[in-house]
């Protein structure tokens, strides 16, 4: 057999499936004591160009509250045309289609290498896209000028059939009419007036005169004779629209001195939701919010107008001084949920130098599946990229991003589902496989994730239901399987459907078994979601202590040493890298709210919960390359130690990409060596890392930003930052030397740390 | 309603209590009675009848004088007697048959009415006539006619009577004006004689004379009579003597009474002089009118055999041609006290020496008792009339405009009068005593000024404010609201463009005309273009509100559907300059009749800004949606008024806002149907708006006369964001305020704008006693935005007379200012009290100032004559013209909107209007002379004056006919509508075919120039004689009796009496 890293990366790639352990614990207690609970990160539409899907409905359990689809783990009995549910056990008869079904002759979802199969169903009517643009006009002549250029571009990205739709918002909010000729025609709605869906569309002329007093019913998009007015096709309005976004103007509405424009966000939103609620509800729809400031009038107003009360900080929070905070979030929060029944994801493309009041509106992104981007300007590259990658498209043409979709689990008997942490809702789906025991979002066995993308990655938690003094399941395997329907870009509806098995052990008599299946990795990732989650609703510190506690624990089940004798910890290899994640994981902005902004705060979270396992290892633990005349561009260690005076230095922390030039290599560049033939080589040096950065930037969402920075320079933060401060001037010793650099921290370091950690684990009062 | 006005009344009718002897004499109440006459019983009628006859004075007065006394016995033991019961029976009898069967049959036709009246009255003529009894002597037949009419008479009879002596001079003129009423007796009495004199002449060729006999009379007090006949007695006397008169053929008879006729009609006031002795004065100077009078009636004359002759009481139009000829052309200086202006409708050129032109104010009487029980006593309402927005003939001088810099307009410190002539300056110019209160203040420094040897400052001339009646002040910033400059005003056309007005193509003619009508804005004098700007506004369900901001390439449309609560969606772009948006306007107006998605139902929003706006039916939903309330159960109940009350609520408190915000609304309404006006016009008439309506509108009949509003709408001058407050000299001070104004207490008279056509009536209370040589001051101050957006103060002054003597009160009396102001008074008071108490209360009041005037004022003469003051000789006609107005009526045919836009109309009318709309003019067609410049004489609005074969021009202000008999020339209509006879004419034509022909260019001038002068534009009707449409038109014949309930003149003047005579016993 191979390895289980062979094991684990071949699942990845596979189902899109890593688990935190990959044999399972027999018995629920066992499970508990393992520290880190079975579970899993889940990526739906990881991109599989080898999986071609299949072109008819899948095959379901007939049992009621079953419904598992056919899968290669099941039991199939060819002469009879019967197979067994691996999970209820239910016999069920093939369908007719099967009838030529054979040992020779099976169909795709029989086969073991297609455990993850994808079917196109032709169900409902097909609806094209729709892309809704929410823009707010209280910006700056400059980043106006920059978004209108952006919106018109991406008209140009978007497929011909799509439909586009645009609210304009300040002080009022305008809902544009795209469809006429010879005026310019705009429905405006009160900035600061909370509407009800139905008065929404009520004024926007979308209900039928009600008649009778009897609720007048949305015109929907199966009325082809009346497309809604808002939403037109983009091949027939792209002139309209084009030149619409050309006039488009700066909020007219004096902003006097001392104030904040006035910018009725909550109320153009709701606009936004109400107007997709009532036209193409359940539809692909994206609702792509941009925004240059806090809402600051209306419902979901996060400050005042007033610029002499700064809008809240952490320490506002903390002291419970944020007044608008509660209220707003509460008001986006409820639109959240709105907009997710109706399946269409929020973005929120933020650019401002201030805070934009992401904290309060960031679960518009989170419970949708929606993007959620902040930039300083919209007149940057790291926007304009980021925009416009937005609507990148893979290797078939299609757009990387999937709409409406719904997630199921369904488990055998021995495992229950508790809960996800990732892009979604829960749609409170009852079942016999929803545990009572509540990780995440739980409650549930099936999530609503509106908005999705290859990289759109959930973690799922399971409970191991099986009593202690039960048998092991002998020889049998947990299955689990994940149903995910969603409309893709091409506007298909589809299903996906991956079937994984792992294998139970004895945790008594097999626990280096399972201790080796143990992946570190998804097992840190995941750890560090089910912080980011509590940390959502607890005090820093109280999470910080609980991943504290779990670490010890871990380390002290799985540990080898001498009771209360530090130096004889011992961690086998499969968990050796694991505290040093957690040791960064403390240090990073997902837990450590200090010297960000609770909208900073909000915008990596949101990030670090959909990631998938790769992007999210980045985030906790920064990449740093080294380059060198001494060598190839190798990875080092986050210390610092690792800045050296002749090296330039490659960080990548998914947010940012910095490059930094040690000393020497600065002094060299500034000198300007690298303009001369005869130092082509150090040329090349400088250009080494600016490629590899390059690489970067061409493929991540969202762009991160670059930093170029050398040895001094102010920019050079970011790194110091994220280093081990292995060395700093407290421990004199390394002062001065020449290996590394020092940083002026207070923070423990890595050593340090491990040290600690060690101690307690082995520590017997512990 | 003022006190006076209606509460008045009951004073008096306890006096009639008093008279109880005479009331018993008079039997069966009479008095009350007489209004329920008018409600119908029959008997009722023949009561007053009698009464008015008052022949007995006119015997009396009549020629034979020692006839007078037999007449009068006869008389009073009638009255005594038989009043109630008998009037009937006594009027047969005497008359014998004809009469009777005549008046039977009247009586159960036409139960109520007028009619009734008229009818007796005529039988009885007739009788008289034919019955032959009078043929013998004229006394003779007076008596006799009288004798059955006259019941009531005796008591008055009898207090006159023992004037044996007066019938001579009273007699003359006398006889006439009691008889008016009843024309029927009068005429017996005719001995008028008095009356004669001038009118006479004329009027009767034919009867030269009994002429002579009538003059006969006269003589005996010449001069004296001569003089009064012009005062007042002419009507009574016409009257009475008029039918007679008529009777022509019967010289005998008729005689007396003929000249009495005609004396009336010129001199009405033949009757004047006879009617009080007291009032010599008065005597003198109506001689002269006398013989301005040449008859006109004269004319009318002929045909009249079997009726009263109509003529015989006081006509309007003659009295209208009477005043134009005699001061019509004549440069009126304002430089004198308590001077009587010219009547409205004469034309003539001001200047303003020191009292503000009657243009811009008009009072209902020029000399204010000097006592609170004087007032009351007489009942006289004590109102002003003021128009501050008057439009200035191009050949008067425009108003000047003070600028005192940043200082702003000298005031009293006291009471903040502004400087203006009343100011006394003392003490070597050092300070100055204030007209009105009489503090004495300090002159600023910089105002300084010696005096001359009068006491007058050296620069009186050099100051208009110190010289003028009226004159304006550059306000500065104190003056201003929020004491920030003003910005220019702006005009929002809020465009109803639900589908129904979209396919009745009214939008496009909306649209395709502002395109004209915005090149013309108002503009202050002298500037290029109009500093107004202008903004859009459609709205059917929902409101689009349109950036026309010049920069932009095409117009932008906003829609805003939040009924609820309503928002202004833009800023910038919204109103704009339209010289500088021109191309984006044009670009709008063009697009906006074919806009595809209006297929919405239709709705009226409750936004408001001014100018026009034409929501089509009562709004549905949102708020200001109103409920149909039209309910024609209640017309004539005591719940009547709640068909004039706004509802509450939303539009309520619009008008408030409005106001605030210096906002005025008008509203051009195109209903189809019910759209309560009532509530709807609220906010327009309380913001100084105008409300236009075009009932079931349509495009190519309605479509130039709604742009003719529309332009006159927008174009005529104005002031925005008004507050005008009228302050008084001490001992009165204004009470009640009526027009299209809002008042937030109980002096600022607020006004969001005020146009060149919109006057408000101001009653006025005593304080205190006024003193005669101070007589009576009152400033008029208007704080507004002009054109331009600047603040300005316009002041006008106007000085009273005061006395104690009541003759000289009615001798300043203007009967259309009275009017005026009893016509807001009793469109304000139905608001509140049913109507037949309002009507009551004018009828009462009209009585009782009459009566004060017989009692205080004439020269003893019968009971049985009407004596009018001269210069309120046509009030009754009036009078009777209002409570048949629309809106007082009270008859489920009309329209219950229309009564309530009628109404709302009449509180912001001026004199000129009311006077116009309450008596139309008439005017003959059929015998223009082309080549003249002149408009043909007007005649009196009755049936009785149309022929056949003629043409007539009929206008209110607010409608026009054009009336074709049934026997129109060919030529006539070949010429006109290049149509070969009458019976080609198609229905509901509007306009005159344009023919290039002498008679069809003098026609149309006619009505255009009307068209242009009135401050409505109006709808040309053609009716023809006997079709239809011609009951519209008859509507408007107010002498006769009203289509929906209503006497005719003659039946009210002598219900009128009749309660005049009881008010006297």
């Amino acid at each position: 057999m191979a390895t289980y890293q062979e094991f684990i990366q071949q699942n990845e790639d596979r189902d899109g499936v890593r688990f935190s352990w990959n044999l399972w614990p027999s018995s629920r207690l066992e499970a508990t004591r393992l520290v880190v609970p079975v579970s899993c990160l889940f990526t739906p539409l990881k991109e599989r160009p080898d999986l071609p899907p299949v072109q008819y409905e899948p095959v379901l359990c007939s049992r009621a509250n079953c419904k598992a689809v056919l899968n290669p783990l099941c039991q199939v009995d060819f002469r009879a045309k019967i197979w067994a549910c691996n999970f209820c056990f239910q016999r069920n008869p093939f369908p007719p289609s099967y009838a030529g079904i054979s040992e020779v002759n099976q169909p795709a979802e029989l086969m073991p290498q297609f455990s993850t199969i994808e079917y196109i169903v032709q169900r409902g009517p097909q609806a094209p896209l729709i892309f809704l643009y929410v823009v707010d006009t209280c910006l700056e002549e400059e980043d106006l000028q920059a978004l209108k250029e952006s919106l018109q571009m991406s008209l140009s990205l978007l497929p011909p059939n799509a439909l586009v739709g645009l609210i304009t918002f300040g002080r009022m909010v305008q809902v544009h009419e795209l469809s006429c000729e010879g005026i310019a025609k705009s429905y405006v709605f009160r900035g600061t007036k909370d509407l009800t869906s139905k008065q929404i569309q009520e004024m926007l002329g979308l209900m039928k005169p009600a008649a009778s007093g009897q609720q007048g019913r949305p015109v929907g998009p199966q009325d082809a004779e009346a497309p809604c007015k808002f939403l037109q096709p983009v091949h027939r309005v792209d002139m309209n629209l084009t030149d619409l976004l050309g006039e488009l103007q700066r909020d007219p509405w004096p902003v006097p001195q001392g104030k904040r424009p006035l910018r009725s966000t909550g109320v153009a939103l709701s606009v936004a939701v109400g107007l997709l609620e009532g036209t193409y509800p359940n539809t692909g729809a994206r609702v792509m919010l941009f925004i240059g400031g806090p809402p600051t009038q209306g419902p979901g107003m996060v400050v005042g107008d007033e610029l002499k009360t700064p809008i809240r900080s952490w320490h506002d929070i903390q002291k419970d001084n944020a007044r608008h905070l509660k209220k707003a979030t509460k008001y986006y929060e409820a639109m959240a949920n709105r907009s997710a029944v109706n399946g269409h994801p929020i973005d929120i493309y933020a650019c401002a130098l201030d805070q934009t009041g992401l904290l309060e509106m960031k679960c518009l992104s989170n419970l949708t599946g929606g993007h959620i981007v902040m930039g300083d300007s919209f007149n940057t590259s790291l926007f304009k990229q980021t925009f416009q990658r937005v609507f990148s498209k893979d290797y078939n043409g299609d757009f990387r991003m999937a709409f409406g979709g719904v997630l199921e689990v369904k488990t055998s008997r021995e495992v229950k589902v508790c809960g996800t942490i990732g892009p979604c809702v829960s749609l409170n789906a009852k079942g016999p496989c929803v545990s009572e025991n509540e990780m995440g979002t739980g409650g549930t066995s099936q999530w609503k994730v509106c908005g999705l993308n290859p990289s759109t990655t959930l973690a799922v938690f399971f409970e191991v239901v099986n009593q202690h003094n039960a048998p092991v399941p002998q020889g049998g395997r947990g299955v689990i399987q994940f149903v995910t329907q969603y409309q893709h870009s091409s506007t298909q509806r589809r299903i996906r459907v991956s079937t994984v098995a792992r294998n139970w052990a004895d945790a008594q008599t097999q626990i280096q078994h399972i201790e080796s299946s143990f992946d570190q990795e998804a097992a840190a990732v995941i750890m560090a979601r089910l912080g980011v989650f509590r940390a959502e609703s607890e005090e820093g510190p109280d999470v910080l202590r609980w991943l504290d506690r779990q670490l010890i624990r871990l380390c002290q089940k799985f540990g080898q040493f001498n009771k209360d004798d530090p130096t004889s910890f011992k961690l086998s290899e499969s968990l050796s890298l694991y505290p040093q994640f957690m040791f960064h994981l403390r240090r990073s902005p997902f837990l450590q709210v200090f010297n960000n902004s609770p909208d900073e705060s909000s915008y990596y979270r949101h990030h670090f919960v959909r990631q998938d396992l790769t992007q999210s290892l980045i985030m906790i633990q920064p990449i740093l390359y080294s380059y060198s005349f001494h060598g190839p561009p190798e990875p080092v260690l986050l210390d610092s130690s690792s800045i050296l005076p002749d090296r330039i230095l490659l960080m990548d922390t998914f947010f940012q990409l910095v490059i930094y030039h040690g000393e020497t290599i600065a002094q060299w560049r500034k000198a300007g060596y690298q303009e001369m033939a005869e130092y082509e080589n150090f040329k090349q040096l400088l250009l080494a890392p600016l490629d590899d950065a390059q690489e970067i930037l061409q493929t991540r969402f969202p762009m991160p930003r670059y930093v170029d920075t050398e040895h001094g320079g102010s920019q050079a933060r970011f790194l110091l930052s994220k280093v081990n401060p292995s060395q700093t001037h407290n421990n004199l010793y390394a002062w001065g030397q020449e290996t590394g650099a020092p940083i002026l921290t207070d923070d423990v370091s890595l050593q340090v740390f491990m040290d600690h950690l060690k101690k307690l684990a082995v520590s017997s009062s512990a | 309603m003022s006190q006076q006005g209606y509460v008045a009344a009951p004073p008096y009718s306890q006096a009639q209590p008093g008279m109880g002897g005479y009331q018993g004499g008079f039997g069966a109440g009479p008095a009350q009675p007489l209004y329920g006459h008018y409600g119908g019983p029959p008997q009722t009628f023949n009561g007053p009848p009698t009464g008015m006859m008052k022949s007995p004075v006119s015997s009396a007065a009549g020629v034979p004088p020692p006839a007078a006394p037999s007449q009068y016995n006869p008389n009073v033991q009638q009255n005594g007697a038989h009043p109630q019961r008998y009037p009937p029976p006594a009027v047969s009898a005497s008359y014998g048959q004809p009469l009777q069967s005549q008046y039977n049959n009247m009586a159960p036709a036409a139960p109520p009415q007028a009619q009734q009246l008229t009818n007796q009255m005529s039988s009885m003529n007739l009788g008289s006539y034919a019955s032959g009894p009078m043929q013998s002597p004229p006394p003779p037949s007076n008596s006799l006619a009288q004798q059955p009419f006259q019941p009531a008479p005796p008591p008055v009879g009898q207090p006159l009577m023992p004037p044996g002596p007066q019938s001579p001079h009273m007699s003359p003129p006398q006889s006439p004006p009691a008889n008016m009423p009843m024309a029927g007796l009068p005429m017996a009495g005719q001995q008028m004689g008095g009356p004669p004199l001038s009118g006479m002449g004329r009027p009767f060729p034919g009867p030269p004379p009994p002429g002579p006999g009538g003059f006969q009379q006269p003589s005996p007090g010449p001069a004296g009579p001569t003089g009064y006949p012009q005062q007042g007695g002419q009507f009574a006397g016409h009257m009475a003597g008029p039918q007679p008169g008529m009777m022509g053929p019967q010289p005998g008879m008729m005689m007396g009474p003929q000249p009495g006729m005609m004396g009336p009609q010129p001199g009405m006031m033949g009757p004047q002089p006879g009617m009080m002795g007291p009032q010599p004065g008065m005597m003198g100077p109506q001689p002269g009118m006398m013989g301005a009078f040449p008859g006109s009636p004269g004319g009318l004359a002929g045909p009249p055999q079997k009726k009263l002759d109509p003529d015989s009481i006081p006509s309007t139009t003659q009295v209208i041609e009477d005043d134009q000829a005699k001061r019509g052309g004549q440069v009126y200086n304002t430089n004198i006290r308590g001077q009587v202006p010219p009547l409205v409708t004469t034309e003539f050129p001001i200047q303003d020496q020191g009292n503000a032109s009657p243009r811009f104010i008009r009072c209902t009487t020029y000399s204010l008792p000097c006592t609170a029980d004087l007032a009351k006593q007489c009942q006289v309402p004590l109102a002003c009339i003021i128009k501050p927005f008057a439009s200035v003939p191009k050949n008067e001088t425009p108003l000047y405009v003070v600028n005192h810099g940043e200082t702003g307009p000298i005031r009293c410190n006291r009471c903040k009068a502004y400087m203006c002539p009343y100011m006394q300056f003392i003490d070597g110019g050092r300070r100055f005593q204030c007209g009105f209160c009489n503090c004495v203040n300090e002159v600023p420094a910089f105002y300084f000024q010696h005096l001359d040897h009068m006491g007058r400052r050296v620069d009186f001339y050099e100051r208009p404010e110190l010289s003028l009646g009226s004159y304006e002040f550059a306000a500065t910033l104190d003056y201003c609201k929020n004491n920030k400059p003003q910005n220019p005003p702006a005009y929002i056309f809020m465009i109803d463009v639900s589908y129904n007005n979209i396919k009745s193509g009214l939008v496009k003619l909306i649209c395709d005309e502002l395109k004209t009508l915005l090149e013309n804005l108002p503009s202050e004098d002298g500037s290029e273009s109009s500093a107004i700007k202008v903004g859009f506004v459609t709205y059917n369900k929902v409101l689009h509100f349109y950036n026309v901001k010049s920069a932009l390439a095409q117009p932008q449309m906003m829609v805003v559907s939040d009924t609820a609560e309503m928002f202004l969606p833009l800023l910038d772009g919204f109103l704009v300059n339209y010289q500088d948006s021109r191309a984006v306007i044009y670009n709008l107006l063009d697009q906006i009749p074919d806009m595809p998605a209006w297929r919405h139902s239709r709705q009226q929003s409750a936004a408001g800004s001014s100018s026009s706006s034409t929501p089509p039916c009562p709004p549905p939903e949102a708020p200001g949606k109103l409920k149909n309330r039209d309910d024609k159960k209640l017309v004539n109940t005591d719940k009547e008024k709640t068909l004039f009350q706004p509802q509450k609520g939303v539009y309520e408190q619009l008008s408030k806002e409005c106001v605030a915000q210096g906002c005025c609304v008008d509203l051009f309404l195109f209903p189809s149907q019910y759209v309560d006006v009532a509530t709807m016009a609220d906010v327009p008439s309380h913001t100084g708006g105008s409300v236009y309506k075009y009932s079931n509108f349509q495009v190519e009949t309605d479509g130039e006369h709604f742009l003719r509003d529309l332009r006159k709408d927008v174009q005529k001058s104005i002031g925005f964001d008004a507050i005008m407050r009228v302050r008084t000299s001490t001992g009165f001070r204004a009470t009640e305020f009526f027009g299209a104004i809002h008042m937030n207490n109980t002096t600022d008279i607020e006004m969001a704008a005020v146009d060149c056509d919109k006057a408000l009536t101001v009653e006025f209370k005593h304080d205190d006693t006024l003193s005669e040589e101070a007589g009576a001051l009152m400033q008029c101050a208007l704080l507004y935005t002009t054109v331009n957006g600047q603040r300005r103060l316009r002041i006008h002054n106007l000085s009273l007379n005061c006395s104690l003597q009541l003759s000289e009160l009615y001798k300043s009396c203007e009967t259309d200012s009275l009017i005026n102001f009893f016509a807001k008074s009793a469109c304000r008071a139905i608001l509140n009290q049913p109507l037949k108490a309002v009507r009551d209360i004018l009828v009462n009041q009209t009585a009782h100032m009459l009566a004060c005037y017989r009692k205080n004022c004439a020269t003893p003469s019968a009971a049985s004559q009407l004596i009018l003051p001269d210069a309120m000789k046509v009030f009754p006609v009036y009078m009777n013209s209002l409570m048949k107005s629309a809106p007082l009526v009270g008859s489920t045919e009309l329209s219950t909107d229309d009564r309530a836009h009628l109404r709302l109309s009449i509180m912001a009318m001026g004199v000129e209007e009311t006077q116009l709309l309450l008596y139309p003019r008439l005017t003959p067609l059929h015998n223009l002379d082309v080549d003249s410049e002149a408009l043909p004489a007007p005649v009196r609005c009755s049936e009785e004056r149309l022929s056949d074969s003629g043409m007539f021009l009929l206008e209110n202000g607010h409608s026009m006919f054009l009336w074709l008999g049934q026997a129109s020339p060919p030529d006539f209509m070949q010429s006109l509508f290049n149509l070969p006879s009458l019976a080609h004419l198609q229905g509901n034509m509007n306009a005159l075919p344009e023919l290039d022909n002498p008679l069809s260019n003098k026609v149309r001038s006619i009505i255009s120039g009307l068209m242009e002068k009135r401050p409505n534009s109006m709808k040309l009707q053609i009716v023809r004689q006997k079709d239809k449409p011609e009951m519209l038109f008859r509507q408007f014949l107010v002498e006769d009796k009203s289509l929906h309930g209503g006497a005719s003149y003659m039946d009210f003047l002598c219900h009128v009496h009749r309660e005049i005579r009881q008010l006297l016993t």
